[in-house]
């Protein structure tokens, strides 16, 4: 995602839906608008499954497939062995850390935001500005966003040469703009606004009158926050904070722009592995890849139980 | 906001506060990033960076090129997703979970993976597309369309939430119209906010991609180009990024005004 350039943005919330049957009889269909009945039904919605299937299935399902086969196309766990080798495992770690540290860091104060525009008693078109702020920021991620940040905090950026003069060299205190730290700095920058966008609808849907009985029965500010509003809240900042997490994790631009490939990232690692000039082993790229996913699929299953439980109560 | 008249006044200072350092977050790095590109020319203020941009013939090249690309993602897409959520809505509500499990694969599988399996998948018979430039085209666009479509989907979805589909369809239908007329010329109009939207967004989305476009294309799309002229050229990367800013902006405002047209002032989680 995004960093991939394309931050994904917030993650469309659907209508809660029923469990699909398998194969459901093409006479389930409301008995309206007729076009035809039967199997022409189904035909509406071919392309988007032939569709799905050709260029999200499949491409999946061959990196799966790819990474229990050996170069013979024979069965063979020796590529997920190879996972556990220090480097990898570092990867998936400095991945992982770097997308739970920008996500935690950009979810406190994503909500901190939200709730200063919100409920913090600003004007009205502060909660605007700062929305559309963040739609823009969101969107913008990897390569320009690594080129203002250089600008900004590489060796000659702005703030460095400004904080300089001002007696404080950053780079001689152990700040490196390339490393973990400055990327997760920069990750920030979508990160945060990414989070008042989806944050910010929860806010808003807290009911004033659900304050007002707090208040009636006697809560204090921090009763009414600890025992109604945080509970509330509490799938919907858990379920952001996922995405947020799957939007770092995901990310590919931002890193290969800021470090030049230099930082041992998982989704790096990869990208090379698709140029074919780092490692030699083919079916440890599909491994990689399938590992990426299944930490993916982890997060949105969270994500998806979270989203379900806090959508009963934003209901408007 | 009833709020104002509430809140005391250390929570609003606290409040300000927590605005301004979000303020310089957002705001110091394109400050900086405009003030370097600006300093091309040793000693003084000058726009020789965006000149020699602009004057590039790549940089006309590449930008078309991922805006071509960009406009073909929104018709793929577009043509991919509006019969199918309206035939959802109307006649299939059954596979709706199946199309939203779809539809949010790439929370699942990273870009990076994606190209990845499109790679593999299509660089040998019976689906050679990776050999010829218009087969990685399709894969390009394709890629695309899978990145956008939570988006895409979720807007048109919601826009169809607001018109009657039901009725529309029945009334066409009883003054004899067939599918045809009715998606052209019923709901692809009634759509037109959403899908503009949309379509704003996919721009957005595209316009400065990098992961997909640097695997299939290389240097011909507008996110390889950047990324490559910045290597090189300090200055006129810097001076690129705020193009590129400009037009996230643009695209985001236009997005957002139209959304908000779409769907009734509604910041929908996920509709930005």
């Amino acid at each position: 995602m995004s960093g991939n350039s394309s931050v994904p943005p917030a993650i469309p919330s659907f209508s809660e839906g029923r469990a699909a049957p398998a194969q459901p009889s093409p006479e389930s269909p409301p008995h309206r608008a007729r076009p035809g009945g039967g199997l022409m039904v189904w035909i509406g919605v071919a392309p988007f499954f032939i569709f799905a299937a050709l260029f999200m299935l499949l491409p999946s399902f061959s990196l799966l497939v790819g990474s229990f086969r050996d170069t013979q196309g024979h069965f063979t766990l020796e590529n997920i062995r190879s996972l556990f080798t220090p480097s990898i495992l570092s990867a998936y770690s400095i991945s992982i850390r770097i997308s739970l540290t920008t996500a935690l860091g950009g979810g406190l104060f994503g909500f901190l935001l939200a709730y200063a525009v919100i409920l913090g008693g600003l004007p009205r078109w502060a909660r605007d500005a700062l929305l559309t702020f963040s739609g823009v920021a969101s969107n913008f991620a990897g390569v320009p966003l690594a080129f203002a940040f250089v600008a900004t905090l590489g060796r000659l950026g702005m703030v460095t040469v400004l904080l300089k003069t001002l007696g404080v060299d950053i780079y001689e205190i152990g700040f490196n703009l390339y490393s973990f730290w400055g990327l997760s700095l920069t990750y920030m920058y979508f990160q945060f606004p990414l989070m008042v966008l989806i944050i910010a609808p929860a806010l808003e849907g807290l009911k004033r009158e659900w304050r007002e009985a707090a208040e009636n029965l006697g809560a204090s500010t921090w009763d009414y926050w600890r025992m109604v509003a945080l509970p509330i809240l509490t799938p919907s900042i858990l379920g952001a904070i996922i995405l947020l997490f799957g939007n770092a994790f995901g990310a590919y631009a931002t890193a290969l722009s800021l470090t030049g490939g230099l930082i041992n990232l998982i989704t790096i690692l990869i990208g090379a592995q698709i140029m074919g000039d780092v490692l030699y082993n083919p079916g440890l790229g599909y491994a990689l890849s399938f590992g990426m996913i299944v930490i993916m699929a982890l997060n949105m299953a969270i994500y998806y139980i979270l989203r379900r439980r806090s959508e009963r109560w934003l209901r408007r | 906001m009833d709020q104002n008249q509430r809140a005391p006044l250390r929570q609003r200072l606290v409040s300000w506060l927590i605005l301004l350092l979000g303020g310089l977050y957002f705001f110091v790095p394109l400050i900086a990033t405009i003030d370097f590109s600006l300093r091309a020319r040793k000693g003084v203020l000058s726009v020789l960076a965006y000149q020699r941009v602009l004057s590039d013939p790549r940089f006309a090249s590449a930008f078309t090129f991922s805006l071509e690309m960009a406009l073909l993602t929104v018709v793929v897409g577009v043509i991919l997703v509006v019969p199918t959520a309206y035939w959802i809505r109307l006649r299939l509500p059954q596979l709706r979970p199946v199309v939203e499990f779809v539809t949010l694969m790439p929370f699942v599988v990273p870009a990076i993976v994606l190209v990845f399996g499109l790679i593999r998948v299509f660089s040998r018979p019976p689906l050679l597309l990776t050999n010829s430039f218009t087969g990685t085209q399709i894969l390009l666009v394709a890629g695309y369309v899978v990145l956008v479509l939570p988006y895409l989907y979720r807007a048109v979805d919601t826009g169809l939430q607001a018109i009657d589909i039901r009725t529309l369809t029945e009334a066409a239908q009883s003054l004899g119209a067939g599918w045809w007329v009715i998606i052209t010329q019923i709901i692809f109009p009634n759509l037109r906010s959403a899908i503009l939207s949309g379509a704003f967004l996919t721009i957005t989305i595209v316009m400065g991609e990098l992961t997909m476009a640097s695997f299939l294309v290389g240097l011909k799309a507008f996110g390889p180009y950047m990324s490559q002229v910045g290597q090189n050229r300090a200055y006129e990367g810097a001076a690129l990024a705020v193009i590129s800013f400009a037009l996230t902006w643009a695209f985001t405002m236009l997005f957002q005004f139209v959304g908000r047209r779409a769907l009734g002032g509604d910041q929908a989680f996920g509709a930005r």
